[in-house]
Parts: structure tokens; C-alpha cells; sequence
């Protein structure tokens, strides 16, 4: 009966009640959101890579060399010998390498140069490989494979001609013009850099560098004017870095510590799990900050239900007057109006997960196009219950004072309402 | 609902009331006993102390000093959590006005009163009935309260007070804001309901006109001085005895300090 009175209690009083729920679905929906998408984001960010037991670069820190590696952000600080490279390579405990060659680019997204051992061992997510949308890996010195992202914002398909150059930038002033690449393949979207990647072979790199002096092309010898013999005995001497993927996880803090110590060249390898987790700590104050926002909104909405509750007690003393003529106990008044709390909170939250799904199915394209943010729809997570029960709980708390009114002046006013 | 014809339905010994703070009785009252079937107005001018008196017979206030019996169970001195089960079991109430919920429908509103009792709901034929009895068509039946007009109103407020059948039926003023002839036919449904229920009533106002309704009245300072309304079988003391308030009083002692 309580409940049937609160809710239809409610319902008379649909006017304020839909405005006040209004302000809990919009905060609630937030709080949701902003928590799903951190997550998902989190997720995202340290599912980029998997699988690697070791990144390896010239010596440097750790995030520095985890970001020009996996990110594409930034540069290194230098090179490594494509020799001592080979030489780890051949390391009896590892299982396999992708060397990674950068600084070269192609419209602004980065030109990564490797081998076809990529397209093999490189993971992401869960353990998931690349898979190509279209075409194949490539085969030959001027060939390249798209990340998806590149092919879809640049609009190419198999066959299509394009030209590396030289640098980062988006305008660059040194174009390799004489060399450009065939495209062979599309990966399929992986919501990883790896979208944003434009994939040749290290001859390739090696081949548009030919006869380069001080990063300037030289007018002595010109690539073009290599021939395919030529081509095919390139042999690179220096790429930016390599992961590694071992025989057993046992050997990678041995490993680790015998690439640091390495005494031919100065090298760091990193175990990317522990960067990425160490680089998340660094973005996460920003998710902090946007969930303490959300929770100042939340309760701001909280109190506005609790300030809507309060309001309308003075009209609502007749009816506490009524109920406790008929035998109702202070503390059933009490429970009543907390029963309106909790279930215009309840059908708010149920309200907020439905919004906050559609919305989700509206923007789950243009983040993953945009952002390479890979979301689920539905806004669900382990803790969602714990976080949903302190919302409850917080309410039911505010919801107290407008309940706690209705006891007292039940226990004090007795039957007679004075106007 | 079965009365015991000896037991009287509501009893009251030594009721001393004052509000806190203040020196004084507000409200003092020997003795006051009243018989099943018994129908008594109470008359008395604003600030007599009427609601004062009608809040501690329904157990919604604490008496500080003296016992009320209803139907011989001891209603005050109890708990808070006992006086309201005893009230929601035994007593109905009526207000002046305004005594339905707005948002419930009639039927719902009269079935409110078995809402917080032990005792069975009101069943859909009991609540027909009554509303079948008081002239409240059936077209009005599942429509919200705030629909009706006043004397409507107060007839649903008498079909839930009586909904249960209770022992005493309390009435504050329940006709003030009703015209001449409403007042008329609400009174005569009133109190041939509560005969048919062999409920007791209690009813209270200003009004001196309402008086031939009663075959007994007092008046506040008649129930200070501890007159009774006799019961039946006694010598009835009925409308001659309120021009004599020396009539079966009790002499009482001077109110000592609150």
C-alpha cells in the first residue's frame, strides 16, 4: 500500500516530478557516461598492444620510447643498428621480432616501416591479430598497407600510387617524388595507431633514403636510379626500434636487464604492460577531474530533488494528517516519502541507462573514426552496481530530510492542520 | 463488528492535559464514559480545547496524566506504535474538510483504512455498500477524490471511517464547510451509518444547531466538571441536562500546578 501511495503520489505531482527527473536522467546519464567511456577508454588505450613481452629503442625513458613505438607521438632520440637488432633477434630465448622503422610520413599519418612478420605476430586487444580488409602484405620494396583510418579518410584503394615524405609533418618540403608506393593492402580497423599507419618494408625506408646526406637528398645519385637488382640487395642499417616476443614470459625481466646492459650500443627495453599502466596513471587526472564534475552535478540534481520534496510538505501535511489518523506510524510517513525518493531515483537511473545506450549507439562510429575509440554500447560494467547503490544510498540520504520532516510534524501536529 | 453492550466503548479517568511550557490545565476531564451505540455531541467555542481533547481520544497525542479505555482496551497511558494499531483498528476519523487523499481513487481512499491496520482490508462489497448507502453514484467510484464536490467528500470520509467498523467514530466539525440541506442529509447518513456499523460516536462542534441530531450533548465546561452522558437504561441524561451542568457533576479538586 505504501508503495502504491508514493507512486501514485507521484504521479499526481507529475509537473515538478518530470522536471526534477528530467535533471536526474541528464546527471545521472553523465556520471554513467563519463565512468563507461573512461573505462572503455582505458581499455582501449592499454589493449594498443598485446602480446609484445619487450619494446626496444635507443636509450631513452620509458614513456618516451613506449609513445614514438606504439603511440606515434614524438621522436627518438636515435637510432639502433640494424646489426646489434639481428644480433638480440637471434637470442636464444626469443620467439620473434617486428623491427619498426619511423620519421617518415604520408599526408600526417606516420610511415612505419617493418617487415611482413607485422602482419604476423603483432597483436592487440585480446590477443587479436591483424586482419586485412582488403589485399595482401606487402611483397615487393615499393608496396605499402594502409591502416584503415588512412585509407578510409584519404579515400585509397589497391593500386593506388602514393608518395612518402620525409618528416612528420603534414606539409613537408622534401618529398620522396622519384619512389612512390603501390598499395597492396587495407588492414581492417583495430581501434589501435594502427589505423593511422602507413606500412612499408624496410628496403623501402632504405630505398627513398638512398643517397641521403644530413636528412637532404643529395644530387650525386638519385634513388631513381636504382635498378631492381640493386633494390633487392638493400639491406637497412639502422631502424628506430623492435618488439620482441618471447619463448617463455619467465625470461623477460633476464632479457630485459641483458638489453639494458647491452655493451656494443645503449639500449632500454620496456615491458609494455607496466608503461602503458604508468602512462594511464598520467592521463587519469583528467578522468578524475570530469568524474568529481559529474558527482558535483549529481548532487546538485540530488538536492534539487530533496529542495522539490521540501517544497511541497507544506501542501502535503493534510494528507500526513489523513494517513495518520487512519493508524499510519511516523516512521511509514517517513518511509513514504523515501519511497518517493527511491523510486523516482530508481526510474531515473533506468531512464539514464537507456539515454546513455542510444546515445552510445549514435557516437560509437564517429568515436571509432575520430578518436580510434572502441566502445561497447552498453554502458554496464562490475562496478557499475557499486556505483549505482551509492547514488541510491546518497539519495535515500538527502531524501531523509524531507522524511524525517514528515515524522516530526506527524508525531507533533496530530490530526489538526492549521492553515 | 461484535460490542459488548456492558463494556462501555470509550473511557476516560482523570484526563489532565497542559502543553509544555505552560502553567495550568488546558484540558481536564474527571471522568467520561460512554456506551456502545452511544451517539454524543460535544459543543464548545474555538479554543476550548476540542481538537486538543479528539487528538489524545485517537491516541495520536500522549496523555501525560489519566487513562483512556476503548472497547476496555487501554489506549493511553501505551506506546506511540500501540496507541496507533489500537486507532487504526478501532477508531475512524472525520475532519472538517479535506479528508481524502487527492490522488487516490474513491474506493481507494475508503480502502485506506484497512492500510495500516492487522485486520482484514475492507472488501469490495463492504466498500460498495457504503458508498451505495451514502448516495455516492457509481460512475464517481474509481474517479480521483479531488473530483467531488465537498459534501461528497465528507460522505467518502464517513465511508472510510466506518469502512472497519470501528468502535468509536470521531467527527471534528465534518460539516463546517457544507451548506444548510447538505448538512441535513450528511448528518442523517452520518449517524444511520454508525448505527448500522454499532459504532460510537464522538462528535464535536460549535455548532449549537446540530444539537437535535444527539440524544446526548455536553459541552467543554460540562466535561470539566466530569458530567457524564448516561447510558441507556439509566436515567437518560439528554438535551435538559446541558441547561444544568450541576446535574450528576463531580465536584473536582483545584488544578494543581502543570
Amino acid at each position: 500500500m505504501l508503495v502504491k501511495l508514493a507512486r501514485l503520489s507521484l504521479w499526481h505531482r507529475k509537473g515538478t516530478v518530470m522536471l526534477t527527473l528530467c535533471s536526474l536522467v541528464i546527471s545521472i546519464g553523465l556520471l554513467l557516461g563519463i565512468d563507461h567511456i573512461r573505462l572503455e577508454a582505458k581499455q582501449s588505450f592499454t589493449s594498443t598492444v598485446a602480446g609484445t613481452d619487450l619494446i626496444v629503442g635507443a636509450r631513452s625513458g620509458q614513456l618516451n620510447l613506449l609513445l614514438y613505438t606504439v603511440f606515434r607521438i614524438g621522436n627518438a632520440t636515435n637510432n639502433i643498428s640494424y646489426q646489434h637488432y639481428q644480433q638480440i633477434s637471434q637470442h636464444r630465448a626469443v620467439a620473434w621480432t617486428i623491427p619498426l622503422a619511423l620519421g617518415d610520413s604520408h599526408k600526417g599519418f606516420r610511415v612505419l616501416g617493418t617487415n611482413p612478420d607485422y602482419f604476423k605476430f603483432f597483436k592487440y586487444g585480446a590477443q587479436q591479430p591483424l586482419v586485412f580488409a582488403d589485399g595482401q602484405p606487402f611483397a615487393e620494396v615499393y608496396q605499402t598497407v594502409l591502416g584503415a583510418e588512412v585509407a578510409k579518410k584519404l579515400a585509397y584503394k589497391l593500386g593506388d600510387q602514393i608518395i612518402l615524405s620525409h618528416g612528420v609533418g603534414v606539409v613537408s618540403f622534401s618529398e620522396h617524388r622519384g619512389q612512390p608506393f603501390t598499395v597492396v593492402g587495407i588492414l581492417a580497423a583495430t581501434g589501435t595507431p594502427v589505423d593511422q599507419s602507413v606500412h612499408v618494408s624496410l628496403q623501402g625506408i632504405e630505398a627513398i633514403h638512398q643517397g641521403w646526406q644530413n636528412g637532404m637528398p643529395s644530387r650525386r645519385l638519385q634513388p631513381s636510379s636504382l635498378d631492381a637488382a640493386k633494390l633487392a640487395a638493400l639491406q637497412p642499417t639502422q631502424i628506430t626500434g623492435f618488439m620482441l616476443g618471447l619463448k617463455s614470459k619467465a625470461a623477460t625481466f633476464a632479457l630485459q636487464r641483458q638489453i639494458n646492459e647491452f655493451k656494443a650500443e645503449p639500449l632500454t627495453a620496456i615491458l609494455p604492460g607496466a608503461a602503458l599502466a604508468e602512462m594511464w596513471q598520467m592521463l587519469s587526472f583528467v578522468e578524475n577531474m570530469l568524474l568529481v564534475v559529474t558527482a558535483l552535478v549529481l548532487v546538485a540534481t540530488l538536492v534539487g530533488l530533496t529542495t522539490t520534496l521540501l517544497a511541497a510538505m507544506n501542501e502535503r501535511q493534510r494528507e500526513l494528517a489523513i494517513l495518520r489518523a487512519l493508524g499510519a506510524r511516523p516512521w511509514q510517513l517517513f518511509w513514504l516519502i523515501e519511497l518517493e525518493v527511491l523510486l523516482t531515483t530508481l526510474l531515473a537511473i533506468g531512464l539514464a541507462m537507456l539515454k546513455l545506450t542510444a546515445v552510445l549507439f549514435v557516437l560509437k562510429p564517429w568515436l571509432s573514426s575520430n578518436y580510434g575509440l572502441v566502445i561497447s554500447v552498453i554502458p554496464w560494467h562490475e562496478h557499475t552496481v557499486l556505483l549505482l547503490s551509492l547514488l541510491l544510498g546518497f539519495a535515500l540520504l538527502l531524501g531523509a530530510i524531507p522524511a524525517y520532516l514528515a515524522y516530526r510534524q506527524s508525531l507533533s501536529q496530530g490530526l489538526m492542520v492549521r492553515i | 463488528m461484535s460490542t459488548d453492550p456492558n463494556i462501555p466503548a470509550l473511557e476516560l479517568k482523570n484526563l489532565r492535559f497542559c502543553w509544555p511550557g505552560t502553567a495550568g490545565f488546558a484540558l481536564q476531564i474527571p471522568a467520561l464514559r460512554l456506551m456502545p451505540r452511544q451517539h454524543l455531541f460535544i459543543r464548545g467555542a474555538s479554543g476550548s480545547g476540542k481538537t486538543t481533547l479528539l487528538n489524545l481520544l485517537s491516541g495520536i497525542q500522549a496523555l501525560p496524566e489519566g487513562e483512556v479505555f476503548i472497547a476496555g482496551e487501554r489506549l493511553q497511558p501505551q506506546s506511540a506504535a500501540r496507541r496507533d494499531f489500537i486507532r487504526a483498528e478501532k477508531v475512524g476519523v472525520v475532519f472538517q474538510q479535506l479528508n481524502l487523499i487527492p490522488y487516490l481513487s474513491i474506493v481507494d481512499n475508503v480502502r485506506l483504512a484497512g492500510a495500516f491496520t492487522a485486520k482484514a482490508m475492507p472488501t469490495t462489497a463492504r466498500i460498495e455498500y457504503l458508498l451505495t448507502a451514502l448516495g455516492l453514484s457509481q460512475n464517481l467510484w474509481y474517479g480521483l477524490a479531488n473530483q467531488l464536490s465537498v459534501g461528497q467528500q465528507q460522505r467518502v470520509a464517513i465511508a472510510r471511517a466506518l469502512a472497519l467498523q470501528p468502535t468509536l467514530l470521531i467527527a471534528d466539525e465534518p460539516t463546517s464547510a457544507l451548506d444548510a440541506d447538505n448538512r441535513d442529509s450528511f448528518m442523517r447518513l452520518l449517524l444511520a451509518e454508525a448505527t448500522a456499523a454499532n459504532t460510537t460516536v464522538i462528535f464535536v462542534s460549535h455548532d449549537r444547531q446540530l444539537a437535535e441530531y444527539f440524544s446526548w450533548q455536553l459541552d467543554m465546561a460540562q466535561l470539566a466538571l466530569g458530567v457524564q452522558p448516561l447510558a441507556a437504561g439509566g436515567p437518560a441524561v439528554s438535551t435538559s441536562l446541558a441547561t444544568n451542568p450541576d446535574l450528576q457533576a463531580n465536584p473536582i479538586e483545584e488544578p494543581s500546578a502543570c
